[in-house]
C-alpha cells in the first residue's frame, strides 16, 4: 500500500518535470532556425494536382510546392532543401501554430477569421480561385441555381461548407451537403452517384475532372459562388520571415512583369533596366533590407521560373489541368495579379 | 508521534500529496496552453458556441437550420451519435449472443459458420469495413430517378424510405419525397458497428458460456431440459456473470468508433466539431467538448451496466 502510493506519487513528479521541461521556448528568429537547420519545413496539401502532390518517386511538385523552393532558394540558396510535410485540412493551422512548419503553402483562403483569430499572417495570393460546382452531365443541369433538392458532395475542413451553405440560402434552394473528411470519399460518393453534384474550389474541379474515368462526362457549372483568395501563412511574431515570404513571392510576380523567365536571367543580368537590376541584384542591394545577399529574388526565379511559368507549368497549359490564367493574369493584361514594386 | 505511525492516516497523506500534484500538473499545463495560444496571437474561449453556425447538416433528429448557433449543431451531432450508438448497442447485442450461442451448436455447419464469421470481421479494420458498406450501398442501389417502389418503399443510392403514416413517398426532382429516409451514410455506419462488434461480443459470450461447469449442463438434461432451454434457463444466466464486465467495454467501444462516421459522411458529433472547428479555429475548445462528450457517454454506459452486474451477480445468501 505504501510503497505504491510512494511509487506512484514518484511517477507522477516525473511526468509533471516531463511536462515542465518539455514547454516550448519561444522560438528564435524563423530565419536563423531555418539556416541552423539548413532547411525549409513546408506544410502543403497531402494532394491536389497542380498545387501540391508527390509522384510515385517521392518528389513534390505544383504551385505551392514551388513557392517553397522558391523561397527556400532565396533564404538557403538551393531549392531542394525544403522539407515537405503533407497536412489536411484540419492539421494545417495547429501544425504552423504549434511550429512543426516554417510556412503553410497549402491553398488556404485568406479569410478574415483566419487572419483574426489564428495567430498566423497571410503572405500574399498565390491563386485567385472560386467555389463552383460539377455534375455528371446526363443530369441535364445548366445552371447552379437549377440544383433545388440535391445532395452535394464536399470535403470537411474547408470554406467550402460554409459556402454552400450560403449559396443554398441566397437562392432559396434545398441543398442537402454531404461532409466527407477525405476528398477521395467526397468525389468517390459524387463519381458512384450518391450526390447530384461535387463542390469544391474551380481550380480542384478540374483537377478532379482531369482524373476521371471519362473527363467528357462531367462538367463544372458556369456559377462560381465565392471568392477564395489561396496563399501562403506564417506564423505572427515574426515580421522579418514574414517579409521575406512576402517578397519572395513578390519577386515571382514582378519577374513574369519584367519578363524574366528560367531561361534568359543570366542575360537580363546586364540589362539597364534599374527594376530589372534591383530584381537581380545587379544595382541596388535589395536583399540587406531583407536581411538576405543581393542575389535572393535572382536565386527564387532561377529556382522555379517567374510567376506566369509557374503557373502554365503546374496548372496552367503545359500541365494535365489546362486552367485558363483568368484572374490570375498580371494586372496589365486584363487579370489582377498585382505586386508591390521591388524598389 | 502515533499520528505519524498510523499507517491510515500516513496513506491518506500520499493520496492527497498525489493527487495534489496530478492537479498541479494539470494547472501547469493549462496555464501554458492558455499563455502559449495568446503570445501566438490564437483566440480562444467558448463564446463561439452562441454564434450561428452557418452551415447545414444533413440529417438530424430535430430539425436543424444553419441560422441556429454553434451548440445546437453540436447538440445535433451528438443526437446523430446517440441514435447509431443506441440501436447499435441492441442489434449487436442480439446478433452477438446467437453467434456465440451458436459456437455450442451441435450442427457442424452452423459452429463453422459462427466461427468464421468471429474470425473475419473481428480481423479486419472497422475504418475498411465501413468504407466497404458504404462503397456496396452506393455503387449497386439505383438511383433516385431509376429506382421503382417495392411495397411503397425505395430503396436507393439516397437511402432507404419508408412510408410513414399514410405519407407515401414519391419520386421528386433529385431524389425522393415524403415518408421517413434512413440514409445510406447511416446505414453503413450501422452496419459496420454492429457486425464489427458483434463477432467481439460473440467471443465474450463464448467464454462465458465455457465458464459454466460443464455439470450445470448436465444436471439439465438429466432433469429433462431441451438443449436449448438448459442455454437459455441454465447456462446463459449463469455465464452472465462472466460476460456483462467485458460487455460494458464492447458498448463503450460502439459508441467511440462510430466517431469514424465521417469517413462515410454521417454527421455525427466528431464531424459536427471538425467543421466548427475549421469554421472558427478553436481547436482547443472542439476538441475538449468532444472528450467531454464521449466522457460523460462512456461513464454513464458504465454506470447502467454495473448496475445491471450487480443484479446479475450471484448473491450469497
Amino acid at each position: 500500500m505504501l510503497t505504491t502510493t510512494l511509487a506512484r506519487a514518484l511517477a507522477g513528479v516525473t511526468l509533471c518535470t516531463a511536462v515542465m521541461l518539455s514547454l516550448p521556448a519561444q522560438a528564435g528568429k524563423t530565419l536563423d532556425t531555418i539556416k541552423s537547420r539548413g532547411q525549409l519545413v513546408c506544410g502543403v496539401n497531402v494532394a491536389l494536382a497542380g498545387f501540391s502532390s508527390a509522384d510515385s518517386e517521392g518528389k513534390w511538385s505544383g504551385m505551392d510546392v514551388d513557392y517553397c523552393k522558391a523561397l527556400a532558394a532565396a533564404v538557403l540558396g538551393d531549392a531542394s532543401k525544403v522539407k515537405y510535410v503533407p497536412l489536411n485540412a484540419q492539421q494545417r493551422f495547429t501544425a504552423l501554430q504549434s511550429g512543426e512548419i516554417d510556412i503553410l503553402s497549402r491553398n488556404t483562403t485568406w479569410t478574415l477569421t483566419r487572419d483574426a483569430s489564428l495567430g498566423a499572417n497571410f503572405v500574399g495570393m498565390i491563386y485567385y480561385d472560386g467555389q463552383g460546382f460539377m455534375v455528371k452531365k446526363e443530369l441535364k443541369v445548366a445552371s447552379a441555381k437549377e440544383l433545388d433538392g440535391a445532395t452535394v458532395c464536399v470535403q470537411s475542413g474547408t470554406t467550402t461548407e460554409k459556402n454552400l451553405t450560403d449559396f443554398a440560402r441566397a437562392n432559396k434552394l434545398d441543398i442537402k451537403p454531404l461532409v466527407f473528411e477525405k476528398n477521395e470519399a467526397a468525389t468517390g460518393a459524387y463519381h458512384s452517384g450518391r450526390c447530384e453534384a461535387y463542390t469544391t474550389d474551380a481550380s480542384g474541379l478540374a483537377a478532379e475532372r482531369t482524373i476521371a474515368k471519362n473527363p467528357d462526362e462531367h462538367m463544372i457549372l458556369p456559377e462560381i459562388i465565392s471568392k477564395e483568395p489561396l496563399g501562403p501563412l506564417v506564423r505572427r511574431g515574426d515580421d522579418e520571415f514574414f517579409a521575406i515570404s512576402k517578397w519572395v513571392l513578390n519577386a515571382l510576380i514582378e519577374g513574369e512583369e519584367y519578363g524574366l523567365a528560367q531561361t534568359n536571367l543570366d542575360e537580363k543580368k546586364t540589362s539597364d533596366d534599374p527594376n530589372i537590376q534591383r530584381i537581380l541584384g545587379t544595382a541596388e542591394d535589395m536583399g540587406a533590407l531583407l536581411g538576405l545577399d543581393k542575389e535572393w529574388a535572382y536565386r527564387a526565379l532561377k529556382a522555379t521560373g517567374n510567376y506566369g511559368e509557374i503557373f502554365e507549368r503546374n496548372v496552367g497549359k503545359d500541365s494535365p489541368l489546362k486552367l485558363e490564367r483568368g484572374l490570375n493574369k498580371l494586372w496589365n493584361q486584363g487579370g489582377i495579379m498585382y505586386a508591390p514594386p521591388i524598389r | 508521534m502515533t499520528f505519524w505511525r498510523n499507517q491510515k492516516i500516513r496513506g491518506w497523506i500520499y493520496q492527497i500529496a498525489a493527487l495534489l500534484l496530478v492537479a498541479l500538473c494539470v494547472a501547469i499545463l493549462a496555464d501554458n496552453t492558455l499563455e502559449n495560444m495568446r503570445t501566438r496571437g490564437i483566440q480562444s474561449g467558448f463564446g463561439f458556441l452562441s454564434q450561428p453556425a452557418g452551415f447545414d447538416i444533413s440529417e438530424s433528429l430535430f430539425g436543424f437550420e444553419s441560422t441556429q448557433p454553434y451548440w445546437k449543431a453540436f447538440l445535433t451531432g451528438l443526437g446523430n451519435t446517440l441514435k447509431v450508438a443506441l440501436i447499435g448497442i441492441i442489434l449487436t447485442t442480439i446478433l452477438g449472443v446467437l453467434l456465440g450461442v451458436g459456437r455450442f451448436s451441435q450442427n457442424i455447419l452452423i459452429r463453422g459458420l459462427c466461427l468464421t464469421y468471429v474470425e473475419i470481421f473481428r480481423n479486419v479494420p472497422l475504418l475498411l469495413q465501413l468504407l466497404m458498406w458504404y462503397l456496396l450501398l452506393v455503387e449497386f442501389l439505383p438511383t433516385a430517378r431509376e429506382a421503382e417502389p417495392f411495397l411503397g418503399m425505395f430503396l436507393t443510392k439516397a437511402g432507404l424510405t419508408l412510408p410513414w403514416f399514410g405519407d407515401m413517398p414519391v419520386k421528386a426532382g433529385f431524389g425522393i419525397k415524403g415518408g421517413i429516409n434512413v440514409s445510406p451514410e447511416f446505414l453503413a455506419l450501422l452496419l459496420g458497428l454492429v457486425i464489427y462488434t458483434a463477432s467481439y461480443i460473440a467471443e465474450i459470450v463464448r467464454s462465458g458460456i465455457a465458464s459454466v461447469p460443464r455439470g450445470q449442463h448436465e444436471a439439465a438434461m438429466a432433469l429433462g431440459l431441451s438443449r436449448a432451454q438448459a442455454m437459455r434457463l441454465i447456462q446463459l444466466p449463469q455465464a452472465l456473470r462472466v460476460i456483462i464486465p467485458p460487455l460494458t467495454n464492447q458498448y463503450l467501444n460502439l459508441t467511440k468508433n462510430s466517431s469514424l462516421a465521417v469517413a462515410v459522411g454521417y454527421p455525427e458529433l466528431v464531424s459536427i466539431a471538425n467543421t466548427s472547428l475549421n469554421q472558427t479555429g478553436r481547436a482547443v475548445e472542439c476538441i475538449g467538448v468532444i472528450m467531454a462528450v464521449y466522457l460523460t457517454l462512456s461513464l454513464l454506459t458504465s454506470l447502467l451496466m454495473n448496475a445491471y452486474n450487480r443484479r446479475a451477480a450471484i448473491k450469497e445468501r
